[in-house]
């Protein structure tokens, strides 16, 4: 390996342009996850010497294996950003074994000391954001009634979940959130019908986990209710509904990588973070969210963003009545050794919804 | 693509076909066999020139389109690979729906015999794996997977016969049962508990997974998959079996009437199907995955009725059919990266292919060039 460090700011100064490639999972317009990447590609583009190659919508099969061998020897790209979790294991695995000159950055937060070192991998908690849109949608909503279309019962969705139902009750603690699982990361008709239900049982503030909250926001728009926001701001399809919303911050990551990369420095393998580190970011406040929530949402900001902060704090009951974090315990939510965080499998009191045993 | 040098030669062999003065059985064969390659390729051609006046519309230019399509597609080594990597799981599935129009029925369930091969091969070769040597594993994997698979379409074709159920549509819901029985079971019973964020199987170990062909960064799918059209055409055309399954589907009243075991038939028939794209789904797992998640369903039993369709539900016209649909898929990448046009443009360019084709059956037997003069 160093080795072959050694030679990569030789081959590097060959180049005259950097090529970086993004592979994306989906339509890179999404109003979502694939978006928040592409608005961070399109950050580089800016960037003197380097040329950016984007392919949308590439499945977690065979066919992402193929898409960055094809950057790599066709478009001569250097580094790549295969974005959807499930790139990773076998694919990005794979690739860096061989192609070792070749740096691939991953979305997810996976990488371990067994993976290749030309692999990197960073993630953000963005639950974090998620507490603040549930202070918000806590001030905002009349009923106390909240509801969140997730896609499958896994940790990082259970963190939002709990997250934003904390931060509600932070606010008002009678407020509940009632959970509809959809089972798949993108399924619109099924994620429509889970608005339309939930707005029926009077629920009045929306928040989502799915690949594109589009057809959440405009179906709970449509209706009358609230919206908090997630992956990247959704303002534009609800300008009035729009109260605030969970965003990556990726256009501040990507450019701070490309850069290391071009200037021969080591991007870190493992590099997770929230507010703090810049990962996340909220959107702006809506027409909606009153001065009041503004002030609180903007307090818990600051003390997440100084690290002051935690939010999975005992005593804390799931919704069955189990204690799940032992009163004075804590589950530092920056942490990416705490098990318990990472492995979450509970829905806190509150939450109205059940996970497979 | 080859496309415009096939083209060309499919031509100059119709017309020495013609010209040669052979017996009558002969000539007309061949003129047969022009006539079924001619047509489809003339349309696809008249379906490139479309897409070229679609992408000129969007201030593209087609001489660009065209020659990234031959880049990104057999324009180099690494690119041929990538076309038939992308193209041996549509082999397999588009046989789940080729075989059984042999026999009149209409299957578009491949999608879930995949998924359930898939499962059923890793639930076998996951415990095996630890005991047995490799070959044993692979071979038991294989056996269990197209076993899975052809017993799930199998179920298309007994609701068929005994229970007069619309075989398009009970494959189609079947495929989301499957699909449901997958996700139950891999996230549940045999899920592997380190995986959090992407509920999987626990992974076969390295030294079980199918491998790739020797000097090439091709697995061996893609053999299995040219094998099993190379015998299902043998099965169809050239044994007493084949004719009474083709009998079957050119009329099952008269096939019956003739003695045929048409009950019989139809679930072999439907078996097979579903053997073929349970082999792929045992393929995906062994030597792509390695371990069986939600990813599984990505669609290649879906797409491989269009692989079929285009075929003409010919056995061997699939291999080509497939060769072309992972052309199109490796070059769509190229035309992203390279022309900045959507993923969505080539979803145009398959959907324009199919119609030209569907709509290219009804030439045949209009060109007096394929027909030698009756006397």
């Amino acid at each position: 390996m160093a080795a072959i460090a050694g030679t990569l700011p030789a081959s590097k100064a060959l180049a005259a342009t950097t090529t970086v490639g993004f592979v994306y999972v989906g339509p890179r317009d999404d109003f979502g996850y694939n978006q928040a990447h592409a608005e961070g590609a399109a950050a580089l583009k800016k960037m003197s010497g380097v040329k950016v190659v984007e392919e949308e919508r590439v499945p977690e099969t065979v066919q992402v294996a193929k898409t960055m061998e094809s950057m790599i020897n066709l478009d001569g790209a250097s580094l790549l950003f295969p974005t959807s979790f499930g790139y990773f294991n076998p694919y990005i695995l794979d690739e860096a074994k061989k192609f070792p000159k070749v740096r691939f950055e991953h979305a997810g937060g996976l990488w371990t000391a067994k993976n290749p070192k030309n692999v990197g991998s960073y993630f953000g908690y963005i639950f974090e954001g998620q507490y603040i849109n549930g202070i918000v949608a806590g001030y905002a909503s009349k009923s106390g009634k909240l509801g969140f279309v997730a896609a499958k019962p896994i940790p990082q969705v259970l963190q939002n979940i709990n997250a934003f139902t904390l931060g509600a009750q932070s606010v008002n603690p009678k407020a509940t959130t009632q959970v509809i699982f959809t089972g798949d990361w993108s399924l619109p008709v099924k994620e429509a019908e889970a608005t339309n239900s939930m707005i029926d049982q009077g629920i009045d503030v929306l928040t989502m986990h799915v690949d594109s909250p589009k057809v959440v926001v405009q179906t709970a728009a449509k209706r009358g209710a609230m919206i908090c926001g997630y992956h990247c701001s959704q303002a534009a399809l609800a300008p009035e509904a729009y109260l605030t919303g969970a965003e990556w911050n990726w256009t501040d990551l990507y450019p701070k990588f490309v850069a290391m990369w071009m200037k021969g420095e080591e991007i870190p393998n493992f590099y997770r973070g929230a507010f703090k580190e810049g990962l996340i970011k909220q959107s702006p406040f809506g027409p909606k969210v009153s001065a009041e929530a503004k002030k609180h949402a903007d307090d818990v900001k600051a003390k997440l963003t100084a690290g002051t902060y935690v939010i999975f704090k005992g005593p804390l009951k799931d919704n069955t009545g189990n204690v799940v974090v032992a009163a004075g315990s804590e589950l530092i939510q920056t942490n990416a050794s705490d098990e318990k965080l990472e492995s979450m499998h509970f829905l806190v009191d509150g939450v109205k919804g059940s996970l497979p045993a | 693509m080859a496309t415009d040098a096939t083209v060309g030669g499919g031509v100059s062999t119709a017309k020495p076909a013609a010209a040669t003065p052979k017996k009558m059985f002969d000539r007309e064969g061949l003129g047969r066999a022009a006539e079924a390659v001619v047509i489809p390729l003339g349309a696809l051609l008249v379906s490139l020139v479309l897409f070229g006046i679609f992408v000129a519309f969007a201030g593209i230019n087609p001489i660009d389109v065209y020659n990234y399509m031959i880049v990104g597609s057999v324009g180099s080594w690494f690119s041929i690979q990538n076309t038939l990597t992308r193209a041996s799981p549509l082999i397999l599935t588009a046989l789940c729906t080729a075989l059984p129009a042999q026999a009149g029925l209409m299957i578009i369930g491949g999608e879930g015999a995949f998924v359930v091969g898939g499962l059923s091969a890793i639930a076998i070769g996951l415990p095996l794996a630890a005991h047995a040597p490799v070959m044993i594993v692979q071979i038991v994997m294989a056996v269990t997977g197209m076993a899975a698979g052809a017993a799930w379409i199998a179920i298309a074709g007994a609701l068929r016969h005994w229970r007069g159920v619309n075989e398009t549509i009970s494959s189609l819901l079947l495929t989301y049962i499957s699909i449901a029985i997958f996700n139950h079971v891999v996230e549940g019973v045999m899920r592997d508990p380190a995986s959090l964020n992407k509920p999987s199987t626990h992974p076969l170990p390295a030294a079980d997974l199918i491998g790739n062909i020797p000097g090439m960064d091709v697995h061996w799918g893609l053999v299995y998959g040219i094998v099993f059209c190379i015998a299902a055409y043998i099965l169809f055309f050239h044994t007493t079996f084949g004719f009474a399954a083709r009998m079957v589907g050119g009329n099952p009243r008269a096939a019956r009437l003739a003695g045929l075991p048409v009950g019989r038939i139809v679930l072999i028939v439907t078996a097979l199907a579903g053997a073929a794209a349970g082999l792929a789904g045992m393929v995906e797992v062994a030597a792509v995955q390695g371990a069986a998640s939600a990813t599984m369903a990505a669609g290649y039993g879906f797409t491989g009725i269009l692989v079929a369709f285009l075929a003409r539900q010919n056995p061997l016209a699939v291999i080509p059919v497939a060769f072309l649909f992972g052309g199109i898929g490796a070059s769509g990448g190229l035309l992203q990266r390279r022309l900045d046009m959507p993923d969505a443009s080539v979803l145009v360019l398959q959907g324009i292919i199919f119609v030209m084709i569907l709509a290219s059956e009804t030439l045949f037997g209009r060109f007096r060039i394929f027909r030698p003069k009756e006397n």
